[in-house]
């Protein structure tokens, strides 16, 4: 038996489809989901870099910071220098600085690639709108910052490159009504060029960075825990690859600049250039126009159309008690906790942000109130769901036991972001799927075994996939009695198992609960140690 | 899949990966300037003529000034624009009309444009109008020898005699 609620089901990403786009973005996401499916084969769930693509994004940055105050140590801000230290640098002026130089180029390179894949890959769950709107708006500023960091660290090379992109930029950028006289005109002859060009390129080369490292600081505040640590493996991985890579080819650099010449046929960075062909293909009227639409369609997207939100969790003074479990779990920081306005003898309550809530439930699994063993008719906990209340949850579940024939009964937990846990459904075997499974309290799985379960399985996404962050995590902590709540060592462990399915897993669920079924029957006799469920009170809840 | 056969494809993925980034790192080649060609650039910063003389107070509009305020001379600040032609081996090559810059139109007209054109010897003849009547006040002519992939500028100083041709 399902639990139905108001969010979509399956393999989708939670959140009212109400969007034209939908269907399509839904096709994108059968296709990604499907790629990250294949790189767990190789990579593993929890290691697979498609999850972790805003901490590698970190990583990259970090590479690029470290190597390029290396590489400034040797740098000389002078026309006339700035070229020949760069050749230093490059054939090595101490140990590993030309090494240095290729993975700041292509750290920076892969950096651009990350973050447009991490931009892609949140648009297509879905990761813009409602209360994730601030993470989404305040990153992108953050591309224009990205863009100008790597952008002016081509003119420090002051090689013909250097002199392409620069007299392109301020091409483009004259466009501009700001300037008084044009800023292309300080490159038209050679001796137009002083040291202080360099001075300030080198100013901003470096300031740029900064603030882009502030933008993603910005970026990540509305975010509870955030991950900007990839997992070791993908940081291993990827500096080793960065590093043979520039081993095997060395970033080099061009001629030197000659204001004289036009440099007609240049080893174009595509990755950071390609605005410079596309402003001499077009124009630099048609460029801003395309790159401040770009923006504003971006900035915009979270409120294109305006999505209805589901219901936000709602907090019952009558049932919480202040503890404080559901504002350490709410992977969006939407739990606050503050003084008691209902004039208890606490010291506090839980209040729920409505702007940052994602409707995830999480908070419900950690209330210590959501516990089905209350004896009271009407289960209402101290946070919940309206979508999908723990009273529902409780009542569905004795439902399916009832209903529940055969020799090893099973209850299956699992969520909608997930493996279909509907598709298990036997005679011998309940399914309820949940928003999320953070939102399972562990007592249900106790109480599932006292009401005649043999075996309770847990499903949700793959590991470091959840559609809500912290679901997998949380959920794992506290069938370890790692988190409150806890699940009660009393409980068997080789009756309860956990795996984490995606949408393509299936089979794989199947397998797996055939194989626990098959560990069920061989376990002795289940005795519930006379152990039964409290009568319920009749009287309302508190 | 195996342990060994997963590094393996991490490998794999991790190659791909830097190899897409390698190629497109400096491939591949961009042509800015097709073959045979060189670039012509016309690039000056002029302030234009008054739009309006200069004229002197009489004795009766000084008295009525604040005597702190009881300047001679008395200039209207809006200047003309600056309007530049630029003719190749007699073809018109680009006719420019540069406003004053300035909330009060009383700054100097800038003009930056650049125009491929094959390499070559080539007659320029350059005129410009500044003064309000829009007359060309200034021209110029001159043969260049412009060789592929290299840069002719004009630049405009009239404290040289007007138009300069650098290369």
């Amino acid at each position: 038996m399902a639990i139905t609620n108001t969010l979509s089901a399956g393999a989708t990403t939670p959140g009212p489809a109400t969007r034209p786009t939908v269907a399509a973005r839904r096709t994108l996401q059968r296709a990604l989901q499907r790629v990250e499916h294949t790189f767990d084969f190789a990579f593993g769930a929890h290691a697979n870099p498609w999850r972790h693509l805003g901490a590698v994004s970190f990583f990259l940055f970090w590479i690029a910071a470290a190597t390029g105050i290396y590489v400034y140590a040797a740098f000389d801000t002078s026309v006339a220098g700035a070229y020949a230290s760069v050749e230093r640098i490059t054939h090595d002026a101490w140990p590993l600085s030309g090494l240095a130089r290729s993975l700041h180029r292509y750290a920076s390179d892969a950096f651009v690639v990350v973050v447009l894949l991490h931009l892609a890959r949140e648009w297509i769950n879905g990761h813009i709108a409602g209360f994730r709107w601030f993470s989404w708006l305040s990153g992108v500023p953050l591309l224009w910052l990205l863009y100008a960091s790597g952008i002016g660290g081509y003119w420090l090379v002051w090689d013909r490159l250097a002199q392409f992109s620069l007299i392109a930029t301020t091409e483009w950028l004259d466009w501009l009504p700001f300037f008084g006289e044009p800023l292309a005109r300080n490159f038209i002859t050679g001796g137009s060029v002083s040291d202080r060009l360099f001075s300030l390129l080198i100013f901003l080369h470096i300031g740029i960075p900064l603030t882009l490292l502030l933008g993603m600081w910005v970026h990540i505040q509305r975010i509870s825990r955030p991950r900007t640590h990839p997992p070791r493996a993908i940081a291993l991985g990827l500096l080793a690859a960065l590093i043979v890579l520039g081993l095997a080819t060395p970033a080099l650099s061009d001629a030197p600049a000659d204001l004289v010449a036009v440099p007609v046929v240049l080893d174009l960075d595509w990755i950071y250039l390609a605005i410079h062909p596309l402003l001499y293909s077009s124009s630099a009227a048609t460029l801003w126009a395309l790159a401040g639409g770009a923006t504003l369609l971006l900035a915009l997207l979270p409120w294109l159309p305006p999505l209805a939100r589901p219901p936000v969790a709602r907090v019952d003074l009558a049932n919480c008690n202040g503890c404080g479990r559901c504002f350490d779990d709410c992977p969006y920081a939407a739990v606050t906790m503050r003084p008691r306005t209902d004039g208890k003898p606490l010291p506090r309550q839980a209040v729920v942000d409505p702007d940052l809530c994602a409707a995830c439930g999480i908070c419900a699994g950690a209330c210590p109130s959501s516990t089905p063993f209350r004896g009271v008719v009407d289960l209402v906990t101290g946070i919940d769901m309206p979508q999908q209340p723990v009273h529902a949850m409780r009542q569905a579940l004795e439902r399916a036991i009832v209903a529940l024939r055969g020799e090893t009964k099973i209850v299956a937990f699992g969520c909608d972001c997930a493996a279909n846990v509907d598709a298990l459904r036997a005679p011998d075997t309940a399914a309820l799927s949940l928003i999320c499974t953070g939102m399972l309290p562990p007592s249900f799985v106790e109480y599932a075994l006292r009401r005649g379960a043999d075996g309770v399985l847990i499903t949700g996404c793959r590991d470091g996939d959840c559609a809500y962050r912290l679901g997998n995590r949380w959920t794992e902590e506290r069938m370890q009695a790692e988190r409150e709540p806890h699940l009660r060592a009393t409980v068997p462990a080789e009756r309860v198992r956990i795996t984490w399915r995606g949408p393509f897993d299936g089979k794989a669920l199947r397998t797996e609960i055939d194989l626990f079924r098959a560990a069920l029957r061989g376990l002795p006799a289940w005795t519930r140690n006379g152990l039964r469920s409290p009568k319920r009170k009749e009287a309302a809840h508190g | 899949m195996s342990k060994v056969l997963r590094y393996a494809a991490q490998a794999a993925l991790y190659a791909a990966f830097v190899a897409f980034i390698g190629y497109f790192s400096t491939s591949p080649h961009y042509t800015h300037l097709p073959p045979g060609e060189g670039l012509l650039k016309l690039s000056f910063s002029h302030a234009g003529a008054r739009k309006e003389a200069c004229h002197e107070r009489s004795p009766e509009e000084l008295a009525k000034l604040a005597p702190n305020m009881r300047a001679q001379t008395v200039c209207a600040r809006e200047r003309a624009p600056v309007t530049v032609e630029v003719a190749l081996d007699g073809a018109p090559l680009f006719r420019v009309i540069a406003p004053p810059s300035g909330l009060a139109k009383d700054g100097t007209s800038t003009v930056y444009r650049r125009v491929p054109v094959p390499a070559g010897q080539h007659r320029i003849s350059a005129r410009l109008a500044d003064g309000p009547d829009g007359a060309f006040n200034y021209t110029s002519e001159t043969t260049i020898d412009l060789a592929a992939g290299r840069v002719v500028v004009i630049d405009f100083n009239p404290a040289k005699g007007g138009f300069v041709f650098r290369s």
